[in-house]
């Protein structure tokens, strides 16, 4: 099949293989990059996507990453990520991305191969229950056992990945369907029979909320990935919204970027590792709005310590996020951007009543925390400090069309706490499954779809070699990611924890034996490049910018430096503790919190 | 919001497709639910729709979260709380075994009899019943005949008066 048999009108769609059915269905859909990895349940399908050019296939290295990639695809540009893989192993391997698109919401569309519909349930070779292990982690799942099926569920399946709150749907396609004859269908001829989730708020719901947050003396808006999912305009909106109110706001680490980071009202993040300011604000707020955010324990802290005195108002497109952790007094079931939307209209109507006065005092209280300075840090000596290294790589890149994608640990609280974003879609992050691994696929995703942008990977030592492999796929598609390893040859934030609560017994948590990571580097083709004190730190970093292709760098840091402030598990926003001085107190965690994660 | 548990009957219209089954069932093991009783049957040949009855137990807010996540799965149409939304009649039916000598079986019978259940086989030594009723009933004619085995359907129920519950559009 050439390119030209693929536009609408001139493929006779009577004698079409499935395979080709389901590329002509993604060529519809939009699709133009999917991520993927062969084996003998997809040959037919990796056949026909060789005899055509309007869809690029990236071979990655691991079926893993072709998940992350696809994640790095669909976040940074809003759309669909399409993955591809074989059979068996192949599909078991991509749970873990499953899983991690299910939590942070990224619509995806995994196909998988299977073995033909007469060899299911036989044990055949390299057979798996795809549909049953990818079960509880997608948002929804399909075996096609019938050609005639194949067109719809293709479409379907899109729609369900994108609409609502966006999710990972496996479809799982038996080769001989891929083989067989089949007859497509256009997506305007499908219309989903049972799902379709709510967009448009209630009006008399609004009306309350606005009410709510016109009558606050002490409001807070806290706001999250829902926002990033619902897109530029919701972020735009809001930041109109929290503009007129003058009210502050304090992003979830999911929903960095949804509201520019520098602006003065901006709290920045909020929870665990987030600022002062924004813990105290949330918990001695008389009113929140919370918009597109879960209320997830991370950010909650204890709950029956969570803003004890508010009235809470809380806007999902997702019913089953509402009242799920915390009980609030209003909800809004609807899109953001429409929610949004009718919140910005009702206060412009009632605006010219609402007097800017009353939240003076409040800003006077929330002047006083900032003073704190939360994330402060001592860059002293020539070694250089982790956050200084954030500080340093922002400083170099913020004029740029600059991208950063994280892995998962001490260098993922850091990043968040001292890159800022003023722009939705620019920060990737494995916030809910917190996959160690995330980060150098889903920058190579970010890479495919924005190929002239400056891409970052922040990864740790322990983290990056989990998904080291992909540095080929790096080489192999000339993707320029630069990956700034800070080096603590520690499982950073495993050891923090055991300083913390275990005594100090560093169980398993020492990286041994760690690679010469710019030797590796070079043994996969790549440049790599080292900076142990803060004077080479600058020199580097603006090597690694100036480097064509993708580069590894080395950041040797300091090995003891903890994540500050931190509320320890199972405590309230207002027992934050600041600074090493306060961890004497963490041996006060009560058993409760110890068994939390 | 209330923090005591309390008995809901829940019923969900969805597509007859494979695996539906598997979904619901396991959004309630997957997250520490419980199910006390579920049944399924299509109910509608031509849209193939089946009705799920689902009775469980649990706080104000998870039965919330109950509803909100089986109303969020792909394949459901309509989700509907029988206990909240207005009254209903729940039925169930009950394959009840009894063993015993001529005296013990009369006995058995005259509870039966009493109790409205029907005897459908019968031999020297053993007689089965089959009743209908609520599953408090169920259990009280099963504590008073002690047989030595019991099949039960689970609970199917329906709203009373003119609500119907129906697919919305297609
Ligand atoms: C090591 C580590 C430490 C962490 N520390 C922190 C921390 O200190 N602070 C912190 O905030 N997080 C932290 N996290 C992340 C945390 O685990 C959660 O992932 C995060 O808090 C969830 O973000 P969110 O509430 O914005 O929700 P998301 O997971 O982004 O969910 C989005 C919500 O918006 C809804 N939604 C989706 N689309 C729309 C739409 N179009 N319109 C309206 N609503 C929509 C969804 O239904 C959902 O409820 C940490 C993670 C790790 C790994
Ligand atoms: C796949 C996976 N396994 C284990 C963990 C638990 N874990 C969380 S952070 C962390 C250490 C990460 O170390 P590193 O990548 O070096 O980052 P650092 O904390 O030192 O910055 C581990 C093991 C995880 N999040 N993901």
């Amino acid at each position: 099949m050439t390119a030209a048999t693929l536009a609408p009108a001139a493929v006779d769609t009577q004698s079409m293989t499935g395979s080709q059915v389901v590329l002509r269905a993604l060529v519809e859909q939009g699709v133009d990059t999917i991520f993927g990895y062969p084996g003998g349940a997809v040959l037919p399908l990796y056949d026909a996507i060789f005899q055509q050019d309007k869809i690029r296939h990236v071979l990655v290295r691991h079926e893993q990453a072709a998940v992350h990639a696809a994640e790095g695809y669909a976040r940074s540009t809003g759309k669909v990520g399409v993955v591809l893989v074989t059979s068996g192993p192949g599909a078991t391997n991509t749970v873990t991305g499953l899983t991690d698109a299910l939590m942070d919401s990224v619509p995806i569309v995994c196909l998988t191969g299977q073995v033909p519909t007469h060899m299911i349930g036989n044990d055949a070779f390299q057979e798996a229950d795809t549909v049953g292990i990818t079960r509880p982690c997608t948002k929804h799942n399909y075996l096609v056992k019938r050609p005639e099926d194949l067109a719809r569920v293709m479409h379907e399946a899109f729609h369900v990945a994108r609409s609502g709150r966006p999710g990972p749907v496996v479809i799982d396609l038996p080769k001989n369907i891929q083989m067989g004859k089949a007859v497509y269908q256009g997506k305007d001829e499908v219309r989903h029979r049972s799902y379709h989730p709510r967009r448009e708020p209630d009006a008399e719901r609004i009306e309350q909320a606005i009410e709510m947050i016109a009558r606050a003396e002490r409001p807070v808006f806290y706001v999250g990935g829902g926002l990033v999912n619902a897109g530029h305009e919701a972020c735009a909106l809001l930041t109109e919204l929290v503009h007129e109110t003058g009210y502050p706001i304090t992003q979830t680490l999911m929903g960095l970027g949804a509201y520019p980071g520098s602006d003065p009202q901006s709290l920045g993040m909020l929870g665990m590792h987030g600022t002062y300011e924004a813990n105290l604000a949330m918990y001695h707020c008389d009113v929140m709005v919370c918009i597109g955010a879960r209320f997830d324990d991370r950010v909650t802290g204890r709950l029956d310590g969570f803003s004890p005195g508010s009235k809470k108002i809380h806007i999902d497109i997702d019913p089953s996020s509402i009242n799920k952790n915390i009980a609030v007094d209003v909800s809004v079931v609807a899109d953001a951007v429409e929610a949004v939307g009718a919140l910005l209209a009702a206060w412009r109507r009632r605006s010219n009543s609402v007097s800017r006065d009353k939240v003076a005092p409040w800003w006077g209280q929330i002047e006083e925390w900032r003073k704190k300075d939360s994330l402060r840090f001592r860059q002293d000596g020539a070694g250089i400090k982790p956050q200084t290294a954030i500080r340093r790589l922002y400083e170099a890149t913020r004029e740029s069309d600059v991208y950063v994608t994280t892995d998962v640990g001490q260098h993922q609280m850091w990043a968040a706490q001292h890159f800022t974003f003023e722009k939705p879609m620019r920060w990737l992050t494995s916030g809910g499954l917190g996959t160690m691994g995330y980060g150098f696929p889903a920058a190579l995703g970010v890479q495919m779809a924005h190929p002239d942008a400056t891409v970052l990977c922040i990864s740790g030592d322990a983290s990056w070699v989990m998904n080291m492999q992909e540095m080929s796929t790096a080489i192999q598609y000339r993707l320029p990611v630069k990956t700034f390893i800070l080096n603590n040859s520690y499982m950073g934030m495993v050891r923090q924890w055991q300083d913390f609560f275990h005594g100090q017994r560093h169980a398993s948590s020492y990286m041994e034996s760690l690679p010469d990571f710019v030797k590796l580097a070079e043994a996969f083709g790549a440049t790599g490049l080292r900076a142990t004190t803060v004077e080479e730190l600058d020199q580097v970093i603006a090597t690694a910018l100036a480097t064509d292709g993708p580069v590894l760098v080395d950041v040797v840091v300091d090995r003891e430096e903890n994540v500050y402030p931190m509320i320890p598990g199972g405590a309230a926003h207002n027992e934050i503790k600041l600074s090493p001085e306060d961890e004497g107190q963490h041996e006060a965690i009560s058993e409760e919190g110890m068994v939390l994660v | 919001m209330a923090e005591e548990e309390r008995r809901h009957t829940i019923v969900v219209l969805v597509d007859n497709e494979p695996g539906v089954l598997a979904r619901v069932i396991g959004l309630f093991s997957g997250r520490g639910y419980n199910i006390e009783s579920l049944t399924v049957a299509q109910v509608d040949k031509v849209r193939a729709q089946s009705r799920i009855n689902i009775v469980t137990t649990g706080t104000e807010l998870v039965i919330e979260q109950i509803k909100a996540l089986l109303g969020k799965l792909v394949p459901v149409h309509r989700v509907q709380d029988l206990t909240i939304e207005g009254p209903h009649v729940e039925r169930e039916l009950a394959l009840v075994k009894v063993l015993g000598d001529r005296e013990q079986l009369v006995r058995a019978l005259r509870i039966a009899d009493f109790m409205h259940a029907r005897l459908v086989d019968s031999s020297p030594e053993s007689f089965v019943f089959e009743m209908t009723g609520t599953s408090d009933e169920l259990d009280a004619f099963i504590s008073l005949v002690e047989p030595v085995e019991v099949s039960r359907a689970g609970v199917v129920a329906i709203g009373r008066g003119r609500t119907v519950l129906a697919s919305n559009g297609a």
